[in-house]
């Protein structure tokens, strides 16, 4: 028996089935009670935030000197504003802040060619990243070379300080979690025993911890002339700790590559190192992407930690700041500030991640 | 049995009493084979029987515990720089075809012999296509891998290992997880192959594939081989029970 003889055509959806009005019924008012929680929904939503933009934005007072310019009905940003180029800077002599500025740029204009697809010559600017800039960088900011005064790393401070060990800590926690991750997957016993200590002495120690033993612990066993700057030991710990949630994160990662992988890339007669940088890793690493940026957002957040040891980041200023007699009171507007700047640079990386996964993503698993 | 005196330089695969353990699982039995250059050889057996660990064995994607292989006069030990040379001459073609899904087509079939044979990217790409030609699937050669069918993936599979230029063809189960109207494709393809004098181990369950190019079939179960004889005689008078019972279950339905 033949049901339909012609090729039905397409034909529209019916009525009150699409468009904005059905989403609306359909998610938000789909009964009586759902109805009700929609409203009382909506009801607390205008009770936090009216009175948030009312203090934040439409009472705050925003240009001024000292805190008699400020109402105190709304936010003082007068006191952000005041004590803006330390929250940056920290206590870097500001005679001397075109040396930091000229290393944010270039910081700046690294990150936006990379994450602009458009623009060529990615692989050189890796390149000069990774090799040229951290020289230029360290000579501009610490002096002592071409007849630049030079500015001992405690005065390094600010924002300047948290994105410096971030970036420390990522490029470096990224590569020798990679290189632990295979180690504890290696068949080799003693690499594997290694890569399985080294992993879970620095997971199961809190980084509290670790940033103590760095700089309080460390210099007793160390001779004196062989003492290292307390933030090169900072970043050290820092770096370590974060490599061994990397190297979980990249483990897992490769156990969701199916063993055939491996064995066709085997098979073709390439090498275990050929096999995990062609075939493996680049797979594992796209999967991994969530996984990297979630342990690279909380290592960002983590650097306010070295507060503990007396360098002052981001967060650390702004609370030495809300110490200072002439501005005392004004925590709320400082902790908001940290907060928001803490937010951007976060929600900015969770946003390229998930950019960087549509883009690398062929959409096909096998 | 071809265990006749043959000239050693004509054997492609020896294995000599080859045995391999799973833990305390004996998987491979006093694995006695010979393949000759030329020679297509079709492995079928019950599943469990051993027949893909026999054949894995060949490139040493499983390790076998006691016994000798040899293939292209190349004794296979733990030396990995020798299996390496092992592998780069025995192509092999997966139940799973095991593309590689981040890579296009052409790139799959391109990475071995830019890396592996350190062959500049234009030759490397010519030589692709010109395999991917050969078994019709050129077309496609810029889509990834989870845009074709089975059986075009499967055939991107023999591209790729063919790039190779192996001197034997190991296919393990090359068909089992296609869809039934994709077989033939697959199997178009390798029949051609067969025609044009590669060497082929082939573990199947294609008997008619078998019975058309085969020069000998070899029945395995629990680890040995049973029986071994020349397609014809193989399953019009199966001289063991248990290659009686297993043709029986597979053909007589």
């Amino acid at each position: 028996m033949i049901h339909n003889k012609e090729v039905i055509p397409e034909q529209p959806a019916p009525k009150g089935t699409i468009g904005p009005i059905a989403w609306l019924r359909g998610n938000l008012f789909n009964g009586p009670i759902n109805s009700l929680f929609t409203l009382l929904g909506l009801y607390v939503l205008y009770l936090l935030v009216v009175p948030t933009i009312q203090w934040a934005f439409i009472d705050a007072d925003w240009v001024g000197d000292s805190r008699e310019d400020c109402s105190r009905v709304g936010a003082c940003w007068v006191f952000v504003n005041a004590r803006f180029s330390q929250f940056i800077y920290g206590l870097y002599p500001s005679e001397e802040y075109w040396r930091a500025n000229i290393v944010f740029a270039m910081f700046a204009s690294i990150i936006a060619w990379l994450v602009i697809p458009r623009l060529p010559l990615k692989r050189w600017v890796i390149v000069f990243a990774l090799l040229a800039f951290p020289v230029i960088a360290y000579v501009l900011l610490h002096g002592g070379y071409f007849d630049l005064p030079r500015v001992s790393t405690h005065r390094w401070g600010g924002l300047m300080l948290t994105l410096l060990l971030a970036s420390v800590g990522m490029i470096g926690a990224l590569p020798i979690g990679i290189v632990l991750a295979l180690g504890r997957r290696s068949q080799m016993p003693i690499v594997r025993t290694f890569c399985v200590i080294f992993i879970e002495f620095w997971r199961g120690v809190p980084l509290i911890t670790i940033l103590f033993m760095a700089s309080v612990m460390l210099p007793l066993f160390l001779p004196t002339e062989l003492s290292v700057d307390r933030l090169i030991r900072a970043l050290i710990g820092l770096t370590l700790f974060q490599s061994a949630y990397m190297a979980e994160v990249i483990r897992g990662g490769l156990q969701a590559i199916p063993k055939g992988q491996d064995e066709a890339a085997a098979a073709l007669g390439m090498t275990y190192w050929k096999r995990m940088g062609l075939i493996i890793m680049p797979q594992a690493l796209k999967m991994m992407i969530p996984g990297i940026v979630n342990t690279f957002i909380s290592l960002f957040k983590d650097t306010t930690l070295v507060m503990i040891i007396g360098l002052f980041d981001l967060l650390g200023i702004v609370q030495a700041a809300l110490s200072d007699s002439r501005w005392l009171g004004f925590s709320l507007e400082g902790y908001v500030f940290a907060a928001f700047v803490f937010w951007i640079f976060c929600f900015s990386m969770s946003r390229y991640s998930q950019y960087l996964e549509r883009r690398l993503n062929t959409g096909h698993k096998q | 049995m071809t265990q006749a005196a043959t000239n050693a330089s004509d054997l492609m695969v020896e294995m000599h009493n080859v045995n391999k353990w799973f833990g305390d699982f004996h998987v491979l039995r006093d694995i006695y084979l010979e393949v000759k250059r030329g020679e297509r050889i079709v492995v079928c057996g019950p599943s469990g029987s051993g027949k893909s660990t026999l054949i894995r064995c060949i490139n040493h994607l499983e390790e076998h515990q006691k016994g000798d292989i040899t293939v292209g006069g190349v004794a296979l030990t733990q030396d990995v720089k020798r299996i390496e040379q092992i592998r780069r001459s025995v192509g092999m073609v997966f139940q799973h075809f095991n593309l590689f899904p981040h890579l296009s087509v052409l790139e799959n079939c391109c990475i071995a012999p830019m890396w592996v044979q350190k062959k500049p990217r234009k030759e490397a790409e010519a030589l692709a296509m010109k395999y991917l030609e050969r078994v019709r699937i050129a077309e496609q050669a810029d889509k990834y891998p989870g845009q074709l069918s089975g059986g075009q993936q499967q055939r991107v599979a023999i591209a790729r290992s063919l790039c190779m230029h192996p001197e034997v063809m190991l296919f393990d189960e090359p068909t089992s997880a296609l869809d039934p109207e994709m077989i033939k494709e697959v199997l178009d393809v390798m029949v051609e192959l067969a025609e044009e004098g590669m060497t082929m181990i082939c573990v199947t369950h294609e008997m008619g594939f078998a019975k058309t190019v085969a020069d000998r079939v070899i029945f395995m179960d629990q680890g040995q081989i049973i029986e071994e004889n020349a397609p014809e005689p193989f399953f019009n008078n199966p001289q063991s029970e248990r290659t009686q019972l297993f043709l029986s279950q597979i053909l007589g339905h």
